[in-house]
């Protein structure tokens, strides 16, 4: 019993993992009535050995899979073994890492057997038996069937604390070439059936005040990068779109990792492109949290990111008429825009700075990048300065005084150890 | 510059902001009995914890930044660091002297400090939050023993309680020998019998209940399978998981 179980989960975890989304936070599901878990701001329960974060119990309920999208490992024609897990056994293995404090919840994928609504009412029977028979109030993150129908998908909402439907390929000519059973569309119908229940009943909401939750934690989506030709403009541009009219929480951005023989795609062997996925995030985090419009950073003129310096630091230097900007006197979005001050260094500065003008040894200890952003601001001892500086010598300066942690991914060299 | 020597314990730390003002001594220096060495010079001024005097001045800085600043400054004083307690001292003869809106004066450097101290308590109470791991016992009880860099068992406390409403827990701090014990109705503190040093300590032996081994090694083989070796980077790896966590950690081999 306890082998077979064993070899379940190592086969289901094993091919879930090039999920990346393993977000635990945004919900605000509470215990109720003494029963177990609550969920808040989120944890990572541990790391995996390629550095991210293991907070969920990330599994498939079956790896058996109708369609054949060629970036997909458990694909039907992929020579593969196959399981899948029962109801129970989901049930059971959730509550038990939950007990023991290994997992902040569950997020619960699965291949598509027989059609997508059969798949789609499997996921749905473990959802409502962890929180009606096992009263659980742990997160959920469920991933949507494509092709499910509007009821059952609707139903899981109401169980779910995220749920997700990934857009698999940044394009629809990318999609249709390795995916020909899926398409965007698909993904905007099943996207616009959850934010439209949700907007609905956040407007009940405020007249009854018990309207049931449903996708407290909000919606999110996937693309694979590297897999298909896309530039970093058509990629951000598509996630822009998608996070403005469908209110996503998070768009993720995954490597592709090779795993088939397909010629279409990188061969096996490539390592996957993680500067270049990096850099991406950055770009949607200055999107998010810094005030930028994505054409700001990725144009016509511009396509595709700098890979040797963070995306921040790219505007800064092809924008040289907006800078120095003085942190003593100047708005807070202007000095969120410095290269090396964070959304937390600028709050604080200009806290700070109502008590007095700051110095370089104060924005130091305030924890600002201050070799990089010293070429670009001015505070209350900055040397004095005549020419302006130019953007390229700025550019080798920081690069030459800066350790990246892509240096040697940059140049190919290799590590000695 | 007059030296102050206290407890070590919080209302010692209050009773000495109180002091400093009764005497009208601006330079202090704070030290703790512990760690205090006599100097050839300089006056010596020894803080007796005052439960009344340490009250006003509490009462006095609530009235001034908050219930909830306050317990941020709380949290710092379980670093249990000196340099901390000398900036706590500090904040608070700052913050009387200046006016309550200082606390946001992130250019002295006794409020960014105290800022950092707290965002290393923090952290360390989020990572207990975090890396607890249960083992479950025969009897029913989940319990887990820790080891934290600072004194944060009395800031998870809560956490644990509306988190496992439904299962008996004890979460046991070796070091500093303090245990949270939930018996489905409330969270108390515990402490171990004291034992004597000449009797032998035996070590209770517990008895685990029959399925927690097969969990424990789905953990494990669950924390495997969802590693992509492709990806691999340990350093990023070692960052998150420092590893003095790793005697928590059964998906690290403990």
């Amino acid at each position: 019993m306890s082998e077979r179980i064993r070899e379940k989960l190592r086969i289901l975890a094993d091919a879930a993992k090039y999920d990346v989304s393993c977000a635990s936070s945004g919900s605000n599901r509470k215990n109720t009535a003494k029963g177990i878990g609550d969920t808040g701001s989120g944890i990572c329960h541990s790391y995996t050995e390629d550095g991210r974060c293991v907070s969920l119990l990330k599994i498939l309920l079956t790896n058996h899979c109708i369609y054949d999208c060629a970036f997909c490992v458990s694909r039907s024609s992929n020579d593969v073994k196959r399981a899948a897990f029962t109801v129970e056994e989901v049930v059971s293995l959730t509550m038990n890492f939950y007990r023991r404090n290994y997992i902040e919840g569950l997020f619960l994928s699965s291949g598509i057997f027989k059609n997508a609504d059969y798949t789609m009412e499997r996921m749905l029977r473990v959802v409502k038996k962890l929180r009606l028979e096992e009263n659980y109030n742990g997160y959920i993150h469920l991933k949507t069937i494509p092709g499910a129908s509007e009821e059952m998908v609707t139903e899981a909402g109401l169980y779910a604390d995220r749920m997700s439907i990934n857009l698999e390929m940044p394009t629809e000519a990318g999609l249709k070439m390795l995916a020909p059973e899926k398409s965007h569309e698909e993904v905007r119908r099943e996207l616009g059936v959850i934010r439209n229940k949700s907007l609905q009943l956040s407007d009940e909401r405020k007249v009854i005040r018990s309207v049931p939750k449903f996708v407290p934690a909000g919606q999110s989506t996937q693309m694979v990068v590297g897999a298909t030709p896309e530039s970093d403009m058509e990629i951000m541009y598509i996630a822009d779109h998608f996070y403005k009219s469908f209110s996503l929480k998070r768009v993720y951005y995954s490597g592709y990792i090779p795993i088939s023989a397909d010629t279409r795609m990188p061969v096996i062997g490539t390592s996957p492109p993680l500067i270049r996925e990096n850099r991406l995030y950055q770009t949607d985090w200055l999107m998010r949290f810094y005030g930028f419009e994505i054409k700001e950073l990725l144009n016509g003129d511009f396509p595709d990111l700098d890979p040797a310096i963070d995306p921040k630091l790219s505007w800064a230097l092809r924008n040289p008429a907006f800078f120095p900007v003085d942190v003593n006197t100047a708005a807070y979005h202007a000095i969120l825009r410095i290269p090396g001050i964070g959304v937390a260094s600028a709050r604080k500065i200009v806290s700070a700075r109502k008590f007095g003008r700051l110095h370089a040894y104060q924005l130091r200890k305030i924890g600002i990048a201050f070799n990089r952003a010293q070429h670009f601001m001015r505070y209350a001892d900055s040397p004095v300065q005549l020419n302006e500086k130019d953007p390229a010598v700025i550019r080798q300066t920081i690069l030459n005084n800066s350790q990246s942690k892509f240096r040697n991914g940059l140049n190919g060299q290799l590590t000695l150890f | 510059m007059v030296t102050y020597i206290f407890d070590g314990s919080f209302a010692g730390l209050l009773t000495a902001v109180f002091d400093s003002y009764a005497l009208r001594h601006h330079e202090v220096v704070l030290v703790t009995r512990q760690e205090y060495q006599p100097a050839f010079s300089g006056t010596v001024c020894e803080i007796r914890s005052d439960e009344e005097k340490a009250a006003r001045v509490w009462k006095g800085l609530e009235k001034k930044i908050g219930g909830r600043q306050c317990h941020k400054l709380y949290t710092v004083y379980l670093s249990e660091d000196t340099d901390a307690f000398r900036h706590l001292f500090g904040y608070a003869r700052y913050l009387f002297d200046n006016g309550g809106d200082r606390l946001r004066d992130y250019g002295n450097s006794h409020v960014l400090a105290v800022e950092g101290y707290a965002k290393k308590v923090s952290r360390e109470r989020h990572r207990m939050k975090a890396f607890v791991r249960f083992k479950k016992a025969s009897n029913g009880l989940y319990f887990a023993v820790i080891t934290p860099d600072f004194n944060v068992l009395p800031l998870i406390g809560d956490h644990f309680k509306n988190r496992y409403a439904d299962q008996k827990w004890l979460i046991y701090d070796r070091r500093r020998q303090l245990g949270m014990y939930y018996d489905l109705h409330q969270v108390c503190e515990v402490k171990p019998e004291a034992v004597t040093a000449a009797s032998v300590s035996v070590q209770a032996e517990v008895t685990l209940d029959e399925t927690d081994e097969l969990y424990t090694s789905l953990w494990q083989d669950y924390f495997k399978s969802t590693s992509i070796t492709e990806r691999k980077n340990l350093k990023l790896h070692l960052r998150h998981v420092p590893k003095r966590y790793w005697k928590y950690l059964p998906e690290k081999g403990f």
